[in-house]
Order: structure tokens, then C-alpha cells, then sequence
């Protein structure tokens, strides 16, 4: 069973061997009390029925594969889009390992982010002493110009006042006094990542604006804010930069990772890279008005802009698809007095064409899609635009208000009549409705990989493929570098989506002498 | 006129949650517009004023909805004698679970709800006994309760329960605006009960803002779930306590309190005749001993 050293095979195709077969045969047979291969298939496909689904649908105390993740990986996120920002978690260790980790899996990078490493003292006697040293090592060793505070259950629980602690940590002299330390409180059995973020830029804002509000005034600078929210696609924050451009428009992206997040292998190790500045903030308030491209998921931003900066913060939706990136386009051009750009225009007729070009592939089409409350929105309605049926919509973390929403909107074309909203679902609930009203093909991020093969396991006719956009993916490489928003955005998921039913296409048809009468070289 | 927040601190079974619904009676009586807020998972600081057995607490009703996010303001807000508003935070049954996450998740709740910008002129935070972990600590966070009153007697584990608090307010006070307001006396009819607390309240550097004597028309009020100013008005308990309420309306001594060590303590219940000298010799010794010398 050695391995030889010049040719050294991963798991698969090595378990093929006989020998492993027969080893894991074994196993299986003498140790492992496991049912026969009949028994198996009969449970598996009662999993697949009518029947479970309602069953499973009345599951009221657990969640299996949660379609979202914790606040504080949403706290990280908003952190490490500010220049020399640190992002410091305050609580247990592991959890902060899971942010890393979850993130450079996405993204491929390192991702610099520390935490106080509260144990079993720290959760009896509170964590202020945890962050004296924190603060004071963290500083000292990274040399952040900002550390960004969020936490765990572990600190939530036992009530530790980060804002207490923060101040303590300065009169007694382990940082400066006027040195930035703005925060965040996260519990994590409270929301999701995107509360976390929402929570955290709440925390940036404040600290730098809340008490420093006189002489600023509405429209001075001649900026716009912009503020993302949790968002992966790091095209999507260089499409909104090459759009104000394009319009001279001076915007500022508040919260934008793109260096850090994307830092060239040249030799030398970047643990910070760009990023909105700490001036960029403080200058916040001076703009027209801030736009919220994720609005689903940032009402406590909301809240503060309009409460202390006094913006209006208009709504709008998240600039995905064809009429949203007109309404924002708009409502920028509206605010800044900048009429939008003959590019802008051009671009948007491009889209368009391209629209119609693939428009007879995806019509009546049905997709199943699963994710973010703002992103999933936007998917819906750029499905309805090109006439595609989103019939299995889920979203873990949205509420009431937004249900009512996606289902206004679907009411509003025919493309929507045949669709199901379903929120505080998780991942499992989506499984089996992928078998009850299997749709064409499904939307999400890589966990809906699971689904496919489970799918593809009852039999070929009943396979939904996955087709990723969405937050994590972790199974194939650089589409974290890609654009959803924007009309660039718009053309970047009508040639995944319309290519991915070629692809399926060309799978069913090519049966040499069966299928392949419709194996055709134009599509 | 602006919001002022209130906490009440005091060893359990003082008389915190009576002493509070009576003095919110008189504030109310006098215009004020109050929220109490009980932050204790036995959700009895608001049946008297609401008449009721225990108020449906947030963190119960939470439970019930699936979570606190299911919640509605209008779910959990009562209003009762006088239009004074009742919360209950709630929490778990004795032994298990975390009482003080439940008071965190509820006043974040009621902030999130928007509870604290209706037109109101006070908050009374009514909290557990000690301040035995954060949670507990959370009505004296930052921008909460800025005035702490510690009802107390002339017994001494309540004058130990004060000084323990007065060290925890220190913590808060230090980096924050939290102050000590004050020694609310509820007597227990010791002897020179008044004397003593005032001058507890010396060392601490803070005042006995009122002496409430004890009057069994409070207990005949709260068989009737009422407070006293409901129940009998001209009875001279409810000046008592209009009295105390307007020592809070004007009271204007908030100071960042000096807790006293274990000695000076016992040095002052010595001095009032409320524990013995201390006799080092027989420390240690047992019955036997003693007999033998």
C-alpha cells in the first residue's frame, strides 16, 4: 500500500486500487455494522419523497448545512477593507481560525486578522485583561494604524463591555490614547455574517464621526458614499470604481479589500494593502449621500447615516441586472449632478444585445437559488429579466419584510408565477426541494455541490447541476475575482448561466447514434 | 427634558423591585413619564404596577417565537398604572442556561426596537441582586444608566451587598459616565438604622438620598398587586414615597463612589453595636479546647 515517491496519487484515483478496495471492503463488511447496500438506496430515495420533504419542512429545533455564516466573519470582512486595519477579534481562539481559514479558501490569500484567545480564566473573570495584552501586542507586533474590534459567543455570553475594556486599555496606557480602536459587538447566535458587517462598519462610522460632526456639512466635499456590505466579488468593487469614474463621479468605496485580498506574488508580503482611509471616513459626512448597494443587510448603517450624518440614504436595490444598475446609475447621476457616461451607455447596449443573443437558451428555464438576502434578490430579478423562472428561492437569513418583497417582484412578470420563497431554511430543506420541484438548474455557492451529486445519485433525469456564484467558493479557482453588479456584472451571469445549459446540453446530446442528432456545432 | 437611566442595585430580597414600583408610582403621579425595565429572570419588578402575577418576558416570549428577532416592541411593552411602560427581560429557569445574556439580549432588543426614543423621562433598569457577572453589568454600560441607587438596611450583609456594588460601579465609572446617586434606606427598623446608613453613604462618598420606614400597608398594597400610591394614597407610606421621587427629580449628587475594605466596614458595625469585637484567641479553637482552658 506504500506509494512510490515519483508517482504519488491523491485519494482518487489511489482508492480505485484493488488492494483499497478490498481494504475498505472490510472495513465496511467486519467493523462498521453498516446496513446492506439495499437498505441504504430505499432510505436514501425516501429522502428524496414528498413524504420527507414535508417532514422535513416541520423541523423546528435544528438546522443542517446553514446557508449562512457567524456575525464576526462578516466584522472581519468590513475590517480588512480599511487601510492598515487590523481586524482583532475579541474571544476564543479557534473561532478566529475558522475566519482565516474560511476566507483563504475563498479568496486564496492570507488573510491577517488576531484575537485575544480568552480560556477558561478569562471566561470566569471577563476579558479585559485578554485585551490589555491584546491591544498592546497586536500594535506592537503588526503595527496596524487601526485595530477593529468584533467578538465571539464566548465574550458575548459572559458580557464583557468592549467599550469599557477599550477605554480601560488606554488609561492604563497599553495603547494610545488617540489611537483608532472602533468596535463592534457580534454575537454570533444572533443574525449572520452580514449583521456582522453591518455591525462593524456601524462601529467604523461612529468612532470616527460620531462626536466630530460640527462643521461638517452635506455635500461639501462633492463625494459619494458607497458602501458595499458583505461583499466577495472583488470585481464588483472595481466595476462600481470604473463606473463613477467613467461618469467623474468622485466616489468613495466605504470598506474596499481589493489590495489586500488580491496581493501580487512579487516577492514581498503585503499584511496590508489599500483600503478606504481613516480621512475617507472622517470625510464621510461631508458627502451628498450615501448609497447602500446592499440595503437588505445594512440597517443599522442605514440608521446611522441618516440619524447622525443625516444623509438620506435613499433606497435602492443592489445594482444586479439590467434595470437595477439603471436605477443606481440614475440615482447617482441624480445626486452628483454627473450625467451618465456615453460608455456607460454603450455598455448597457452591449448587455442588452447580449441579452437577446442568448435570451431563447434560458427562457422558461427554471433555477433554484440560494444565498445572500441582497444577492438573492438581485439574482430574481436578473433571471426575470431574461426571462428565466427562478422557482426555488432561499434565503437563511432573511426575514418577513424581505419574503414580501421577493414575492411583489416575482409578482410582477410571468417568468415569477410558478416561484416558492422560502426563508429560515437551511441547505437540507433545499435538498429536498431540489428533488420534490426540481428545477432545471441550481444557483449558490459550493455546498450546493452536495446537492448535485445527491441529485445525480437518484439518476441522471434528476441531476441540478450547480452553477456557482455566490459566497463561499471554495471548489474552483478565481471566480472570487469576477463581477455580479453593474452591467458588466449582468454580462458576466448571462454567460455563465447561458453557457452552463450549453454545457448541459451538449452532456445530454452526445450519445453517439442516440442523442447526438441535436449534438450541434452552432448553438 | 432629557432621558435620565436609572439602575437599582441591592441585595436580594431588600425590597428593590417594591421600593422601585413605588417610587415610579410617584413619579408618574408627579408627570413623569416612566419605563421600568426588570432585569431579572423571577420577572417580578413590574405586577404591581401592571396588577398583574408576572409580566410575559422578552426572553420567554423570544423562546416562544423561535428567536428575538420574531419579536415586535408592541409584544413585550405593557402599560400599566398611570401609563408608566413595564418590560421584563426574563431568563432561565434557577440552574441553568444564562440570566445575563438574557438582560443583554433584551436591552439590546429594546434599543433595536426603538423602546428608549418614545417621550419619556425616565428608565428604571430593576436588576438582580449582586452584580454577579457582565450581564448583570449591562443596564451601567455606556450610554444606559447613568444614575445607580442601591437600596439598602441597617443589616449587615445588605451593608456589605452596598459596599460590593459601590466596587463594581467603580469599574464602570472609571471609564464611563455611571455614577452613584445615592443610598435608598429601606428600613428594617434596626436600631439607629438611619445614623448607620448615613453614614455608610459618607464613607462612599454618596448620600442616603431617602429613609423609607417600614409600613405594613406596603404588604396590604401588594397582596392587591398595587403599589401604596395606588392603593391608598393618603396613607403617609405614599408621601414616603412621592418624597423619595422627588429627591430623584432633584437630586443632583452623582459621584464615583470610594468602597470601604472589609475592616472599615466592620470597624462601622462594630461602632453602631451590630457585631462584636473581633476575639482573636478563640479563632480556631474547638469546644473541647475552650473547655480545657
Amino acid at each position: 500500500m506504500s506509494q512510490a515517491v515519483e508517482n504519488i496519487l491523491p485519494s482518487y484515483p489511489l482508492f480505485r486500487n484493488d488492494e483499497y478496495k478490498a481494504n475498505l471492503k472490510n472495513k465496511q463488511d467486519n467493523y462498521e455494522e453498516r446496513h446492506s447496500d439495499d437498505k441504504i438506496q430505499e432510505t436514501f430515495l425516501w429522502s428524496t419523497s414528498e413524504e420527507y420533504k414535508k417532514l422535513n419542512f416541520a423541523r423546528e429545533a435544528l438546522t443542517i448545512n446553514p446557508a449562512k455564516a457567524c456575525q464576526p466573519l462578516g466584522a472581519v470582512l468590513c475590517a480588512l477593507g480599511f487601510e492598515k486595519t487590523l481586524p482583532y477579534v475579541h474571544g476564543s481562539q479557534g473561532c478566529v481560525a475558522y475566519f482565516r481559514s474560511y476566507f483563504n479558501r475563498h479568496f486564496k490569500e492570507p488573510v491577517s486578522c488576531v484575537s485575544d484567545s480568552m480560556t477558561e480564566d478569562a471566561a470566569v473573570f471577563g476579558g479585559q485583561k485578554n485585551m490589555y495584552d491584546g491591544l498592546e501586542n497586536a500594535k506592537a507586533m503588526y503595527k496596524p494604524a487601526m485595530i477593529a474590534v468584533s467578538t465571539t459567543c464566548m465574550a458575548e455570553v459572559i458580557g464583557d463591555d468592549l467599550n469599557a475594556f477599550i477605554n480601560n486599555s488606554k488609561k492604563e496606557g497599553h495603547i494610545p490614547q488617540d489611537y483608532p480602536v472602533p468596535f463592534a459587538h457580534t454575537p454570533s447566535f444572533v443574525g449572520s455574517h452580514t449583521t456582522g458587517w453591518d455591525n462593524m462598519f456601524e462601529g467604523i462610522a461612529r468612532y470616527f464621526t460620531l462626536n466630530h460632526m460640527e462643521g461638517k456639512e452635506i455635500g461639501s466635499n462633492g463625494k459619494i458614499n458607497l458602501v458595499p456590505g458583505f461583499e466577495t466579488y472583488l470585481g464588483n468593487f472595481r466595476v462600481i470604481k470604473r463606473m463613477m469614474a467613467d461618469m467623474g463621479v468622485d466616489a468613495t468605496l466605504m470598506s474596499d479589500p481589493t489590495e489586500v485580498l488580491d496581493t501580487p506574488a512579487d516577492g514581498t508580503f503585503r499584511m496590508y494593502a489599500g483600503g478606504t482611509t481613516m480621512d475617507e471616513v472622517k470625510d464621510a459626512p461631508n458627502a451628498y449621500d450615501t448609497l447602500l448597494l446592499q440595503p437588505w443587510q445594512l440597517e443599522k448603517t442605514k440608521k446611522f447615516v441618516q440619524g447622525t450624518w443625516k444623509h438620506t440614504a435613499p433606497k435602492i436595490n443592489i445594482p444586479m441586472g439590467l434595470d437595477w444598475t439603471d436605477d443606481f446609475l440614475m440615482k447617482v447621476s441624480e445626486i452628483t449632478g454627473k450625467p451618465i457616461s456615453n460608455t456607460l451607455l454603450t455598455e448597457r447596449g452591449r448587455l442588452v444585445d447580449m441579452m437577446t443573443d442568448s435570451h431563447a437558451w434560458l427562457h422558461g428555464k427554471k433555477f433554484g437559488v440560494y444565498g445572500d438576502a441582497d444577492f438573492v434578490l438581485g439574482m430574481v430579478k436578473f433571471l426575470l429579466e431574461v426571462g428565466a423562472e427562478p422557482t426555488q428561492i432561499l434565503c437563511n437569513h432573511a426575514n418577513k419584510r424581505w419574503k414580501k418583497e421577493v414575492e411583489a417582484l416575482l409578482a410582477s412578470s410571468p417568468y415569477g408565477a410558478n416561484s416558492e420563497v422560502h426563508i429560515s431554511k437551511d441547505l437540507w430543506h433545499f435538498r429536498s426541494l431540489m428533488f420534490t420541484n426540481k428545477p432545471d438548474f441550481m444557483i449558490g455557492n459550493s455546498y450546493g455541490k452536495f446537492i448535485q451529486r445527491d441529485t445525480l445519485h437518484k439518476g441522471k433525469e434528476f441531476e441540478v447541476p450547480l452553477i456557482r456564484i455566490g459566497f463561499p467558493i471554495f471548489d474552483r479557482h478565481h471566480m472570487h475575482r469576477d463581477t455580479t453588479l453593474g452591467y458588466e456584472g449582468a454580462m458576466y451571469m448571462l454567460r455563465t448561466l447561458t453557457n452552463a445549459v450549453l454545457e448541459r446540453l451538449d452532456e445530454e446530446t452526445r450519445g453517439m447514434g442516440t442523442t447526438d442528432y441535436n449534438y450541434d456545432l452552432i448553438r | 427634558m432629557a432621558l435620565r437611566q436609572c439602575a437599582i442595585y441591592g441585595k436580594g430580597g431588600i425590597g428593590k423591585s417594591t421600593t422601585t414600583q413605588n417610587l415610579v408610582a410617584g413619579l408618574a403621579e408627579a408627570g413623569k413619564k416612566v419605563m421600568i425595565v426588570g432585569c431579572d429572570p423571577k420577572a417580578d419588578s413590574t405586577r404591581l404596577i401592571l396588577h398583574a402575577k408576572a409580566q410575559n418576558s422578552i426572553m420567554q416570549m423570544a423562546a416562544e417565537a423561535g428567536s428575538v428577532e420574531d419579536l415586535e416592541l408592541e409584544d413585550v411593552l405593557k402599560v400599566g398604572y398611570r401609563d408608566i411602560k413595564c418590560v421584563e427581560s426574563g431568563g432561565p429557569e434557577p440552574g441553568v442556561g444564562c440570566a445575563g445574556r438574557g438582560v443583554i439580549t433584551a436591552i439590546n432588543f429594546l434599543e433595536e426596537e426603538g423602546a428608549y426614543e418614545e417621550d419619556l423621562d425616565f428608565v428604571f433598569y430593576d436588576v438582580l441582586g449582586d452584580v454577579v457577572c457582565g450581564g448583570f453589568a449591562m443596564p451601567i454600560r455606556e450610554n444606559k444608566a447613568q444614575e445607580i441607587y442601591i437600596v439598602c438596611s441597617g443589616e449587615m450583609m445588605a451593608m456589605y451587598a452596598a459596599n460590593n456594588i459601590a466596587k463594581g460601579i467603580v469599574k464602570y465609572a472609571n471609564s464611563g459616565g455611571v455614577r452613584l446617586a445615592g443610598l435608598i434606606c429601606n428600613s428594617r427598623n434596626t436600631a439607629r438604622e438611619d445614623e448607620l446608613i448615613m453614614e455608610l453613604a459618607r464613607q462612599l462618598g454618596t448620600q442616603m438620598i431617602h429613609f423609607v420606614p417600614r409600613d405594613n400597608v406596603v404588604q396590604r398594597a401588594e397582596i392587591r398587586r398595587m403599589t401604596v400610591i395606588e392603593y391608598e394614597p393618603a396613607a403617609k407610606q405614599a408621601q414616603e414615597y412621592r418624597d423619595l421621587a422627588n429627591k430623584i427629580i432633584n437630586n443632583k449628587n452623582f459621584v464615583i463612589p470610594t468602597p470601604i475594605t472589609m475592616d472599615a466596614l466592620e470597624d462601622l458595625l462594630m461602632q453602631f453595636g451590630l457585631m462584636d469585637e473581633e476575639d482573636e484567641s478563640i479563632v480556631g479553637k474547638t469546644a473541647a479546647e475552650e473547655a480545657k482552658a
